[in-house]
């Protein structure tokens, strides 16, 4: 678990680096392929020295994915993800960043608690996730209940306004995590869980993947670029996960992810 | 977009800050000092007391930034720039007190827009997410006010040629509204 927080922290992942790569050939702008020149070179030290690619290391998101078959013992799960969080980032030099309260505001000293995320599933193996969430990106992000009648092109205006709307401020360029379905706490974690996706990857679903692909191309003429400099790479990718519906609703949960798009996971 | 380096020494001058132009590139060298929203409401309560500030900010540059723990035997962990509009409440107050300039990433509200043109100040960004990159032109870190803050404690940096792009000048230009202008694809 301290590993898993360090690692995410250190060593961005191969498909971000290799979007950075597409990103600076597909980049008009001038400022815009220097920002991604920084940022291979930022990565670079990163994982050379293991220190944090960016001093916000963020909230640690963990997703549990445990098997049916599996019995934990010798305590509670939660409280040694908690154990592991507060190891990890104070042993690895990571920014503290959780307050004990939203008014109170307290640093609790050691980033946590965690926001824990479980789920079972078949079979006999334990599988962590760990997505440290930077807060620039996560106050970017936004919530809509649609109605059903504004349909695809409703969903694909919120979305588009929800980036116009972030600007330079999420760090771009980011990717964009699109739930879309459920109920108002599903499409938000649909969102969340969309970010996990290697970056690029489509959706399985064909209207889907085209959705993803629409909106990109969208996202990319709003102008905004590298870090809100203006260009043609404001977002890398959009990843969109959908889910049953209940018939009075349309939910539409945009969370944004800046280009550090950090997480590990192990399997036990 | 210029691609001339301008070099800065801070603290700065009127004349430094008026001869800046939304787009430029500068390196600063010199002393500046950091400050997030915790920090910021404490240095507005002791101006709404009339108290002294625990630093003089005239001509001085703040860079918004929480930085990650120093690793034994550096001067400072990763330090890129926070988003700047949580501190806009507070900046126009501190402009008044003679900030010269400010350090982060992200839009400025247009109260603080107008207040940088009326005090004569700059809006630069840092590339945020290159805090490790950036950390390398910080040669000295110490805390000078508000310790308990931990990351969010004021800092004294001794900086050498820390990278940054003017966003806003003293004249209005706006590199984000001009940037992102520039190029959109208009849809008819």
């Amino acid at each position: 678990m301290a590993g898993l927080c360090q690692e995410a922290n250190f060593q961005l992942g191969a498909d971000v680096l290799a979007a950075f790569e597409k990103g600076l050939q597909e980049e008009t702008a001038p400022a815009g392929k220097d920002i991604f020149r920084q940022l291979l070179e930022n990565a670079r030290i990163a994982r050379e020295e293991s220190v944090p690619m960016c001093q916000d290391t963020g909230f640690a998101v963990v997703f549990v994915e445990i098997g049916q078959d599996v019995h934990i013992t010798g305590g509670d799960l939660y409280a040694a993800i908690n154990e592991g969080v507060s190891k990890g980032y104070r042993e690895g030099y990571l920014r503290k960043s959780i307050l004990n309260h939203p008014f109170e505001r307290q640093n609790t000293g050691d980033n946590t608690p965690a926001v824990i995320h479980c789920r079972l599933v078949p079979g006999d193996q334990l599988k962590i996730t760990v997505a440290p969430k930077g807060g620039g990106s996560e106050n970017m992000s936004g919530l809509k209940m649609l109605k059903p009648a504004e349909g695809v092109a409703g969903v694909k205006k919120f979305v588009v306004e929800q980036v116009s709307f972030a600007g330079p401020n999420p760090c771009p360029p980011i990717i964009v995590g699109v739930g879309i379905g459920g109920t108002f706490e599903k499409a938000a974690l649909l969102a969340k869980e969309a970010l996990l996706r290697p970056v690029g990857q489509k959706n399985p679903r064909p209207e889907i993947a085209q959705l993803e692909e629409e909106l990109l191309t969208e996202i990319n003429q709003l102008g905004i670029g590298p870090q809100g400099l203006g260009g043609r790479v404001t977002a890398l990718a959009v990843h969109v996960e959908v889910y049953a519906v209940h018939m009075a609703s349309l939910p539409v949960a945009v969370n944004i992810n800046c280009h550090a798009a950090r997480h590990k996971s192990i399997t036990l | 977009m210029s691609t001339e380096v301008i070099r800065l020494t801070a603290p700065l001058s009127d004349p430094d800050a008026e001869r800046l132009r939304a787009g430029q590139q500068v390196l600063i060298s010199g002393i500046i000092y950091t400050g997030r929203d915790a920090a910021h409401k404490k240095l507005v309560e002791l101006l709404d007391r009339g108290e002294e500030l625990p630093v003089d900010l005239n001509g001085q540059i703040i860079y918004y930034v929480g930085p990650a723990p120093a690793k034994p035997g550096r001067v400072i962990g990763s330090a890129g720039p926070t988003t700047s509009g949580r501190m806009d409440a507070y900046t126009p107050r501190l402009l008044a007190a003679g900030l010269k300039a400010m350090i982060g990433k992200g839009a400025r509200s247009e109260e603080v827009k107008e207040a940088m043109k009326k005090y004569k100040a700059v809006y630069l960004a840092a590339v945020g997410g290159a805090g490790a990159l950036i950390a390398r032109s910080i040669k000295k870190a110490r805390v000078v006010a508000y310790p308990e803050l931990g990351a969010e404690a004021v800092f004294e940096l001794v900086v050498e040629d820390f990278p940054a792009i003017v966003v806003n000048d003293v004249w209005g230009g706006d590199l984000y509204l001009e940037g992102r202008k520039k190029y959109a694809i208009l849809k008819e």
